[in-house]
C-alpha cells in the first residue's frame, strides 16, 4: 500500500495528521490515554476551560437521542490555573500536540485567559469556544451575536499576539454562519472550529417536565453530522483560505472523509468516543485507507474537494 | 490519575448464557483472562443495536460475578433488566451472539482485612453484584448477612447458589408478595444496634442508598455504596455521571460515578445536593 501524507495544518501549526479530540468529550486526555497513546492523534483539543473552578449544571446532564444526544454540562472544569499547573503538563509528558479551549462568560475573561496562557509554552493553538450553548447565561453566548464574537476574537488576539494559531468555534445556531465566520476572521482567527453542538430538549414523560437538570442540551452525534457538513461547505465556498477544523457526529472515516471534502483541514472525534474509546484511532486508520483507495497521496489534496468544478470520475 | 481503569479493554466476547431468570435475564459471557481482574463492584460497558443502530452510547451494567475456571475459560455474569430499548436489544441476543465491550470499568468495593461482620443490603435487581461480594466477603472469613427488597416479588433477585455464601437472608416487599412487607431499610437500624456490623454494602437505586446513609451516618457503621447516575461514556470523558462527593476536608466537588464510583464511601456523597447544582 502507498503512503498517503496525512499531515496538515491550522494556522501556522502543523499536525502530523488531521485527527482531534472535540473539546469537552475527551477532558484533558488522561481518560483516553488509557487505550492508546496521545501522540498518535493529530492533537488533544482540550475541554473548554475557564477562569475559575466551575461544578456544571444538575443531573440528569444526558439524553440519548436517535443517533445521537443531548448533554448539559455546564463547562465543569477546574480553571484555568490548575488547568496549567496538572493538564498541560501531562499533556506535554505524553508528547501530545495541545489545543486549549477556552470559554468565558465575558469579553474581558476571554482576554484573561489568553493573557495566562501567553507564558505557557508547549500548546500548538488555541480554541476559543464562544459558542457552548450549555452556560446558564443563554443570552451570553457570543456567537449568536456577530459583534459580540468579534469582540471576543479581538480581544484574544490583541492579548495573545501574532504567534498562537487562534481557532474559534462557531454554533451552528445562527442565521447567516458565513457573516459570523468572516467577523471573527477579520478580528483576527486564523481558523474556525465548525460546529458545535446543536441546541435541543427531550421531556421526560414519566415526569412530563424537561429531561435535562439543565432543561436544554447540546445535540451532538451523527445526527447533526449533515449540518456540520453543510456549514463547512458553506464557510469553505466563502473563505476558501481558512481552515476548518470539522466536527459534529464523525465517526468512522468515510464520514471524516466527507468533512474534508466539504472543506475541513482536520476533524474532531466527540460523541463517537463515548461509545468506542478507540474511536479517533479507527477514524484516523479508515481515512487513511479511504484516501489511499481513492488514490490521493496527500491529505490535502483532498480538502474542499467537493467544490471542484469537475467532478470526481 | 494515572492508573485510570488501568486493567480496561475493549473487547470482542461471546455470548454464552443467556437465561431468563423472573423478570431479569442471566447473562454469561466469555471475556478471557479479563476475568481475572474483575472485582466486585466494577462494571463492563455495552455496545447496543448492532453495527446500524441508532443508539450510539453504551450501556454501563454491573458485573454480578466472574468465573475464572469454566469450560469457556474466564467468563462474567450480568444481571439485566430488560427495561430500555438497549437492555431489551441486549436480552433478546442469542448465545453465541458476540458483544463489543469494555471491562472492567470503575472503582471496587473495599474488602476488610479482618474477619469482620458485614451487612449487604440491595434493592431490585441491585442484588447481583453483592452475590459476588459475599462470596469474596465469606473468603476472607466475615459474617455476611444480607437484605433484599423490592416494590414486588418478582424484582427481587436471589438466586439458589448465591445464598450459600451469606449467612441469613432477609426480604423485604412493599407489597407483601415476598418475605417481609416493608422496606429493606426498615430494619437496618436495629440490625446495627444488635450486631456489631462494621460496613454496609449497598447496591439499588439512589433512593435506598440515601437512606442507608441516613442509618450509618448516625453510627460508626462504614457505608460502601454502588452509586448510579446515568453515563453515557462509562470511561471518564463525558462527565454526565457526576454527583457531589465531598473530599477529607470538607470541599465539594462534582466527581464522576464512572471513575470515582461506581463504589463510593457514603458518608462523603453529598444526598442532599444530588441531582441539584452546587
Amino acid at each position: 500500500m502507498t503512503s498517503v501524507d496525512l499531515s496538515t495544518t491550522i494556522g501556522n501549526a502543523w499536525f502530523p495528521n488531521p485527527i482531534f479530540t472535540a473539546s469537552g468529550c475527551a477532558s484533558s486526555g488522561r481518560e483516553l490515554a488509557q487505550f492508546f497513546p496521545l501522540n498518535d492523534l493529530g492533537g488533544v483539543v482540550t475541554k473548554s476551560v475557564m477562569s475559575k473552578a466551575r461544578t456544571g449544571r444538575p443531573t440528569p446532564r444526558m439524553a440519548e437521542t436517535p443517533s445521537g444526544m443531548l448533554n448539559s454540562i455546564g463547562l465543569q472544569g477546574p480553571g484555568i490555573d490548575a488547568f496549567i499547573a496538572k493538564d498541560i503538563p501531562y499533556l506535554i509528558e505524553q508528547k501530545a500536540r495541545i489545543i486549549v479551549s477556552i470559554a468565558g462568560e465575558t469579553v474581558e475573561e476571554y482576554s484573561t485567559l489568553a493573557r495566562k496562557l501567553r507564558s505557557v509554552s508547549g500548546i500548538s493553538a488555541i480554541e476559543v469556544n464562544i459558542s457552548c450553548p450549555n452556560v446558564e447565561n443563554r443570552g451570553m453566548v457570543f456567537a449568536c451575536d456577530p459583534d459580540a464574537s468579534r469582540r471576543v476574537i479581538d480581544g484574544v488576539r490583541r492579548t495573545i499576539g501574532g504567534e498562537l494559531p487562534i481557532i474559534a468555534k462557531l454554533s451552528p445556531d445562527v442565521t447567516d454562519l458565513v457573516s459570523i465566520a468572516r467577523g471573527v476572521v477579520d478580528a483576527g482567527a486564523d481558523a474556525l472550529a465548525l460546529i458545535n453542538t446543536v441546541l435541543g430538549m427531550v421531556i421526560n414523560l414519566d415526569t412530563m417536565r424537561p429531561h435535562l437538570g439543565g432543561k436544554t442540551g447540546g445535540l451532538s452525534g451523527p445526527a447533526i453530522r449533515p449540518i456540520a457538513v453543510r456549514a463547512i461547505y458553506q464557510v469553505h465556498e466563502a473563505m476558501p483560505k481558512v481552515p476548518i477544523l470539522g466536527m459534529g457526529g464523525v465517526s468512522n472515516g468515510r464520514d471524516a472523509l466527507e468533512m474534508i471534502a466539504a472543506g475541513a483541514s482536520g476533524v474532531s472525534i466527540g460523541t463517537a468516543s463515548f461509545g468506542n474509546p478507540m474511536a479517533l484511532i479507527s477514524v484516523a486508520q479508515e481515512l487513511k485507507d479511504l484516501l489511499n483507495a481513492k488514490g490521493f497521496t496527500s491529505l490535502r489534496d483532498a480538502i474542499g474537494f467537493a467544490h471542484r468544478i469537475e467532478r470526481p470520475q | 490519575m494515572a492508573l485510570i481503569n488501568k486493567n480496561a479493554a475493549q473487547i470482542s466476547a461471546a455470548l454464552v448464557s443467556n437465561k431468563r431468570v423472573g423478570q431479569y435475564h442471566q447473562l454469561i459471557i466469555n471475556i478471557g483472562d479479563l476475568a481475572q481482574l474483575c472485582k466486585p463492584g466494577n462494571f463492563v460497558a455495552i455496545s447496543v443495536g448492532g453495527e446500524t443502530s441508532g443508539m450510539v452510547l453504551r450501556r454501563a451494567f454491573a458485573i454480578s460475578r466472574v468465573s475464572t475456571s469454566t469450560t469457556f475459560g474466564g467468563t462474567m455474569e450480568l444481571i439485566v433488566a430488560p427495561h430500555g430499548q438497549g437492555s431489551r436489544w441486549l436480552c433478546a441476543q442469542p448465545e453465541g451472539a458476540t458483544l463489543n465491550l469494555v471491562v472492567p470499568l470503575g472503582t471496587a468495593f473495599g474488602i476488610p482485612t479482618e474477619p469482620v461482620q458485614v451487612l449487604l443490603v440491595g434493592g431490585g435487581y441491585g442484588s447481583a453484584p453483592l452475590f459476588g461480594l459475599a462470596e469474596t466477603l465469606n473468603a476472607r472469613g466475615c459474617r455476611v448477612d444480607m437484605l433484599l427488597g423490592a416494590s414486588t416479588a418478582g424484582k427481587i433477585y436471589a438466586p439458589m447458589e448465591g445464598k450459600r455464601a451469606v449467612n441469613s437472608l432477609r426480604i423485604y416487599t412493599e407489597d407483601g408478595s415476598m418475605g417481609q412487607m416493608g422496606r429493606v431499610t426498615d430494619p437496618i437500624a436495629s440490625l446495627i444496634k444488635d450486631m456489631d456490623i462494621a460496613v454496609i454494602y449497598s447496591c439499588g437505586p439512589m433512593a435506598m442508598l440515601s437512606a442507608i446513609n441516613a442509618i450509618t451516618s448516625q453510627s460508626d457503621v462504614i457505608h460502601q455504596c454502588a452509586v448510579e447516575e446515568s453515563m453515557a461514556c462509562g470511561i471518564g470523558i463525558c462527565m454526565t455521571c457526576v454527583l457531589p462527593v465531598a473530599d477529607e476536608t470538607g470541599a465539594v466537588s462534582m466527581l464522576r460515578s464512572c471513575i470515582d464510583g461506581p463504589v463510593m464511601d457514603g458518608a462523603y456523597v453529598q444526598w442532599d445536593k444530588v441531582g441539584q447544582v452546587l
